[in-house]
């Protein structure tokens, strides 16, 4: 019975429309109505159509928001913040209004080095598909280009596969200045919130530099191609010229870290490899060096992400549904086009962990030996319990081989080494016979492996720090070729050896020596508290020649709630990003008084915070987190540097501030120091 | 829950109705539908015999209108229309983004940065862009609490929303200490940093934004491409004292020229940078304290050429009606359009007045006051522009903005009609439309000096004075004697400056001067306020130095004024205005109270061109190792069409920026070219014969 249903709903509305009006006037319309359709049929109010209505609520929509936006804008800047401490009780000061009070005023410049991926791109010159992205963001911003054309903007990201520098006919430029990475995506704060307080306290735009660089090029690069490094050499000159004679503080975060350690070699080096700013040209210009979340000896993560273009997000996304990444979304071989894009970024390889087995433990151990993954879930319970769950952890896994940074197969993972039956890969042949590449879009350099390489990779079950490097060379030659030329990964034997002077020593802090600053003072910042990916179960995808061949077994977990093996990961305690061994063990130990890396005896500090997640929703990314990105808003984080900028000393502060277990971890690492 | 109902319905019911709308293909399909529903007969053959009969169709369809416009309310209209509007605007925005970028068949106008580029033209010297005053952005970095939320956002430039939501706070925020010419306490507001410090001035208005782009295209980029952003309300020596703009100013210069192969830099200024890099020059070689310690050949080592964009060498005579009474021509034209709207207090807001507060107390508006008093600008009967004929320039404007009134005379006939009244630029201000042509023997001569001796007796009843200018404290009679004397020239404008705005002269004074020198080798003249002044410096030693004046020409530009006193309001502290009824006759250079001459619409021709053309030419006291000095013109041409946005081809002060020509030019010159080779001077107005008359030694 349509139109009776018709009817009553035109009735209704009318009706709920003009109840205001009183039903009176409703009656008689109705009877109008009825009295007209009496008359003639034809004449049936057909009033709203399906277009009509949409409109309507269209419009109603849009005027209520109109309404709204219109009342935010109205709105006291300072509502936000009543609401919140109505919610939640007063908030504490801000670290620099708190300081400010004390009477701290900005003394000594600051330098902030970003990290990967969180400075800005920009383009200069593209090809016809980039058409008005001129000095438009490419990377970081709301990457809105990522999904109108995608294949241009993974065209504009790629760097040339020989060379490393600018494909033919692109330009890609970091963005300048303090916006280059104030804010990865709009209110997604990097650097915004330790810059807002420096500000509090007095600095401002010429006080503060952010040596912005194209964190896609190997570190010499940088300088080869945008005299990067000279124009921090300059910059740093200048603001300790125009500031009283001050020195910095540097500020590097994540990759900075060991970008701003190539940067001391390189200022100090002689002229054509170097900058020639003579031998006491850090001890003239640099107070400290606060290392955020530094990953001095890289990370694992980096590994995972050469050889499969996976991390744990990825891993977890698969496991959830799977075959959404394999599957040609929307056309593209979208890890594929990610793998092949990332790896033509030199920087990446900066990342691998160094040192080898000596740092990252043997088939058979490792410094983290028997790290107990449940600790910081019962943090809250009593000692005695915690103590007593850690020994039957111990007993429970006795053999987290967190040495084994890539094992095929979870029962590899396990067992002792001796049971392993390992077949070496490397003199496998790699045969193209099998891999029919017309059929893939994306070129990658695993098509060159066959199957027979492939499987070689797999029968060698357990990888170490040491021959993952093996691993990577025989995977992906072209990529390690160009990488060993700008990064090393070794420990050096004796440092004065004259080979130790190329530049491609210098971001590895096992095998440079600090410059000669005795008064300088290197810290490491960093959170703890959060499972971080330390290594890998992987596993052979079905063959499938256009896809990548390994993947994380996501399946392969611990069995108790406590395994820190999760998803295929194992994780041991760090910043969610890089482990606690990378970040800590220089400024722990390898630094640590006067050593052969560090001769001038430059002070060393270690201040982890533990991270607490963040106690609602109001709060945001938190003000105790200690997460590898989230700790730039970390209060006590931002207290210490600007402390150390307005003067303080690394003793003033109170010296090393320790949660987990780095120095029981470092005595176990037997290097020659 | 009725709402929610409502909204079911309009959802659910509504389409079925739709349907019924339907053609007669669709009849099919609809009678399915009615079988399902057939309980009521009589409606659906009501409803089928509506699928068959057209005619019938369009009868109910004219009630139905009538109905429907009784029916609805309107508020529901109201939203249908909204809604309408937003999903066309959104369907047009979508469809918009998934247009191909380069439409097939449509060939845009190739840009001179590409052109050049397949000549082979290739980036070569660093290019340094110094921007203008009000160009530039300011941020907050530190401010009182009504500002809260705007940390290291824009104050000055971009979409200015400020002004709007808390214009009193803006206005604290962006005004300077008016003792020391520094900030306030409390309040940091600083330059944006980079090349976004100037690229656009608004969302949509370009400075910088088409040169960058152009000569990105011949292979630019940050790293030889640097814009020298200052704080530009500072004096030009308070922006090295409070943020060392200046210090790092030459250490970039020196990164560039050493990173890019010890290559010279090309420097860009336009207007008030170009006054700013004046300073620079003395500066940088000076010795400290007050210098830069460059030392004597440090022009000549890093600089190749400064192309000085639009330069008001000489002072703007709109500098002075902005300071005086804070309006310009575009003032003057409001109040002519709409008496009131500017004098009421709008919103409870003296307008004029807080924009004057401010306004005074930036420093580097001093710096653009006319410089070289009479010698160069003119006195009581004498001026360089004499005889210069308006009607040309004035037809041109006509024809563009559309109002085209006398298209009888349009027609091509281009006289330089000899002036009934010939105007006198010398007097830039006159009190009245006569005192501005009369003889100068007919005038009352009172002499400033004397007002300046006698103290104002200060008779401020500043009760309900919120805003308080230094009017305030000048007594109704001294201001009736300023009026008195009538006519200023530009030697008795500083008199009469120093004596409406003593604080801010008196602050301004340390910082600039506005004479001509007599004998340059004075010690006296190493002072950094003489720097910025072209008459009272000395170029540097730099023989292979070029210097350009690029400007452009065929805009009336604003010359002299005609004032008047205002009515004396209450709260109205502004004395004086410009006399908006005064009209000079068809031809004549007056209008709106104001004379014209040729120019770029801000800066007369006589101040943008005199240094290069004569006061710099060849070896003179002002440039003793003889940089060569090159006039590039550009004739103004309004854009042809709306398309064309601001114009390939304009000469405005500001849209300059984007002409061709010019662009061309400062790419050649920054590939390698000299000013020979891109031809030497180029001169379309009669910029020569004005400075014969300027008797000046050299």
């Amino acid at each position: 019975m349509p139109f009776l249903r018709r009817r009553r709903a035109s009735e209704y509305t009318k009706a709920s429309d003009s109840a205001d009006n009183g039903g009176g006037d409703e009656k008689e319309r109705e009877v109008k109505s009825r009295r007209k359709r009496g008359q003639g049929g034809s004449e049936r109010p057909r009033r709203w159509s399906c277009v009509d209505s949409c409109c309507w609520l269209v419009g109603c929509v849009c005027s209520i928001w109109w309404l709204l936006l219109f009342l935010f804008n109205a709105m006291p800047a300072s509502f936000p913040q009543y609401v919140t401490e109505a919610i939640t009780g007063p908030l504490p000061d801000p670290p620099g209004v708190k300081l400010r009070k004390e009477g701290l005023t900005a003394r000594h410049p600051v330098v902030f080095v970003p990290g990967i991926v969180t400075g800005g791109l920009e383009l200069w010159e593209g090809h016809q598909c980039a058409e008005g992205l001129f000095r438009k963001r490419l990377w970081g911003g709301t990457f809105g280009e990522l999904y109108k054309r995608p294949l241009c903007w993974v065209e504009h990201m790629s760097l040339d596969n020989e060379t490393g520098l600018d494909p033919p006919g692109i330009r890609v430029r970091p963005v300048s200045g303090l916006v280059a990475a104030d804010y990865f995506a709009p209110g997604y704060f990097v650097w915004a919130v330790l810059i807002a307080n420096l500000a509090r306290i007095g600095y401002e735009e010429k006080n503060m530099y952010m040596a912005a660089y194209d964190w896609r090029l190997s570190f010499q690069n940088t300088e080869v191609r945008d005299q990067t490094l000279s124009r921090m050499k300059s910059n740093i000159e200048l603001m300790v010229a125009t500031s009283g004679g001050n020195k910095v503080v540097v500020i590097p975060h994540s990759m900075g870290v060991l970008y701003f350690l190539h940067f001391m070699k390189w200022v100090e080096a002689p002229a054509p490899m170097g900058g020639g700013g003579g031998s006491d040209w850090c001890a003239k210009h640099i107070k400290a060096v606060m290392n955020i979340g530094g990953p001095f000896l890289g990370v694992p993560k980096a590994v995972s992400g050469l050889f499969s273009v996976e991390a744990r997000d990825i891993a977890v996304a698969r496991a959830f549904a799977p075959g959404v990444l394999e599957k040609d979304v929307f056309k593209f071989q979208t890890l594929q086009h990610m793998m092949r894009m990332t790896r033509t970024w030199d920087s990446t390889m900066s990342m691998i962990p160094k040192g080898g087995d000596t740092i990252w433990g043997g088939v058979d151990w490792s410094p983290e030996g028997v790290f107990n993954c449940s600790t910081k879930r019962s943090k809250n319970v009593d000692i005695t319990i915690s103590e007593l769950s850690a020994v039957r952890e111990l007993e429970n896994r006795a053999g987290v081989n967190y040495g084994r940074l890539i094992s095929f197969g979870k029962d590899v993972a396990k067992i002792h080494s001796s049971k392993i039956e390992r077949t070496d890969f490397r003199g496998a042949v790699k045969g193209t016979y099998l891999s029919n590449t017309s059929n893939c879009d994306v070129w990658t350099e695993y098509h060159d492996m066959g199957v027979g390489g492939v499987k070689a990779v797999a029968d060698y079950k357990v990888y170490t720090a040491s021959s993952i490097l093996d691993l990577l060379n025989f995977v992906a030659p072209k990529l390690m070729k160009r990488g060993s030329a700008h990064f090393s990964y070794g420990i050096a034997d004796n440092l004065d050896d004259p080979k130790y002077q190329h530049y491609r020593y210098w971001s590895n802090p096992l095998e440079t020596k600090l410059p000669d600053a005795p008064d300088m003072e290197i810290y490491s910042l960093y959170g703890v508290g959060i499972p971080t990916e330390r290594a890998y179960v992987y596993k052979l995808t079905s063959t499938s020649e256009c896809y990548i061949p390994f993947q994380i077994d996501t399946s392969a977990d611990g069995g108790s709630e406590d395994s820190c093996l999760k998803d295929g990961v194992y994780s041991a305690d760090g910043d969610e990003t890089v482990p606690v061994l990378s970040a800590g063990y220089m400024c722990a130990k390898g630094w640590r008084g006067r050593t052969r890396f560090n001769p001038s005896g430059i002070n060393t500090y270690i201040r982890e915070y533990d991270h607490a997640p963040p106690a609602n929703l109001l709060e945001g990314r938190g003000t105790q987190s200690g997460a590898h990105v989230d700790i730039m808003g970390n209060f006590a984080l931002i207290e210490d540097i600007i402390r150390v900028a307005a003067g303080a000393t690394g003793q003033d502060l109170g010296g090393d501030r320790v949660h987990s277990d780095i120095f029981r971890w470092s005595e176990k690492i037997r290097l020659q120091l | 829950m009725g709402s929610v109902l409502r909204l079911w319905k309009l959802c659910y019911v509504e389409p079925v109705k739709f349907q019924s709308f339907g053609s007669n293909k669709n009849a099919e399909k609809r009678q399915q539908q009615q079988q399902e529903e057939r309980s009521v007969s009589e409606v659906e053959s009501v409803v089928q015999k509506n699928g068959r009969d057209d005619d019938d169709d369009r009868k109910k369809k004219k009630n139905r209108g009538k109905r429907k416009s009784r029916e609805w309310r309107c508020v529901d209209s109201c939203c249908w229309v909204i809604g309408c509007l937003c999903s066309v605007w959104w369907l047009l925005l979508f469809l918009y983004h998934w247009l191909p970028v380069a439409l097939p068949g449509f060939q845009p106008l190739e840009s001179p940065g590409a052109r050049l580029s397949r000549e082979g033209v290739r980036a070569l010297h660093p290019v340094v862009l110094v921007p203008g005053i009000s160009t530039g952005g300011l941020e907050l970095w530190e401010g009182k609490p009504c500002s809260e939320g705007l940390f290291r956002k824009r104050l000055w430039g971009g979409s200015f929303t400020e002004i709007l939501r808390r214009p009193l706070c803006w206005l604290e925020h962006l005004s300077l200490d008016n003792e020391t010419g520094l900030d306030p306490p409390g309040i940091r507001v600083r330059a944006v940093p980079g090349l976004v410090a100037a690229d656009y001035f608004a969302p949509g208005y370009f400075v910088w934004a088409v040169l960058i782009q152009n000569l990105a295209k011949i292979g630019y980029e940050e790293k030889n491409l640097h814009m020298a952003a200052y704080d530009w309300r500072l004096s030009f020596q308070n922006t090295e004292i409070r943020d060392q703009a200046l210090s790092r100013l030459k250490s970039t210069i020196e990164l560039m020229y050493l990173t890019n192969g010890c290559k010279k830099v090309v420097v860009v200024p336009h207007s008030m940078g170009v006054l700013y890099f004046l300073h620079f020059l003395k500066w940088v070689e000076g010795p400290p304290p007050t210098g830069g310690n460059g030392g004597p050949g440090w022009c000549a080592k890093h600089i190749k050429a400064i192309m000085n964009i639009g330069p008001p060498f000489l002072g703007v005579p709109k500098a002075v009606s902005n300071l005086l009474s804070s309006e310009g021509k575009d003032v003057a034209i409001i109040r002519a359009m709409d008496p009131g709207v500017l004098d009421s207090e709008i919103l409870g807001l003296q307008t004029l007045e807080h924009a004057m507060r401010v306004a005074r107390t930036w420093d580097s508006i001093i710096s653009l006051i006319p410089k070289g008093g009479e010698t160069i600008w003119g006195d009581l009967d004498w001026s360089p522009e004499e005889g210069h004929g308006c009607g040309l320039a004035k037809r041109r404007t006509l024809q563009s903005s559309g109002t085209n009134m006398n298209s009888n005379r349009a027609d091509g006939k281009i006289t330089f009609s000899v002036m009934k009244e010939p105007a006198k630029y010398g007097r830039i201000i006159s009190f009245g439309k006569e005192a501005s042509y009369l003889p100068s023997l007919q005038l009352p001569s009172v002499d400033l000096k004397e007002l300046l001796l006698g103290s104002p007796s200060t008779i401020s009843n500043s009760t309900c004075r919120e805003v308080w200018t230094e009017y305030d404290e000048l007594s109704r009679e001294s201001i009736r004697d300023v009026a008195d004397n009538k006519v200023y020239t530009s030697r008795t404008l500083l008199d009469l400056l120093r004596f409406v705005a003593p604080k801010m002269m008196q602050r301004a004074e340390s910082h600039f001067s506005h004479g001509i020198a007599d004998n340059l080798d004075d010690p006296k003249y190493d002072h950094y306020k003489y720097w910025s002044n072209p008459l009272e410096m000395r170029l540097p030693d730099a023989p292979d130095m070029e210097i350009y004046c690029l400007y452009g020409v065929g805009i009336p530009t604003e010359r002299s004024y005609v004032y008047k006193m205002a009515p004396t309001g209450k709260c109205k502290s502004i004395p004086f205005r410009i006399d908006s009824t005064a009209e000079g006759y068809e031809d004549s250079c007056l209008k709106g109270g104001v004379y014209f001459v040729d120019g770029d619409e801000s800066v007369p021709v006589l101040s943008s061109g005199f240094m290069c053309a004569r006061g710099w030419r060849g070896k003179t006291r002002f440039n003793p190792s003889g940089a060569t000095a090159y006039v590039r013109e550009y004739q103004h041409r309004p854009p042809a069409s709306l398309l064309e946005g601001r114009g390939a081809a304009s000469g405005a002060h500001v849209d300059i920026m984007g002409n061709v020509a010019f662009i061309e030019d400062v790419l050649r010159v920054a590939a390698g070219a000299t000013g020979e080779e891109i031809g030497g001077d180029r001169i379309h107005s009669d910029i020569m014969r004005m400075l014969e008359r300027i008797n000046i030694r050299l």
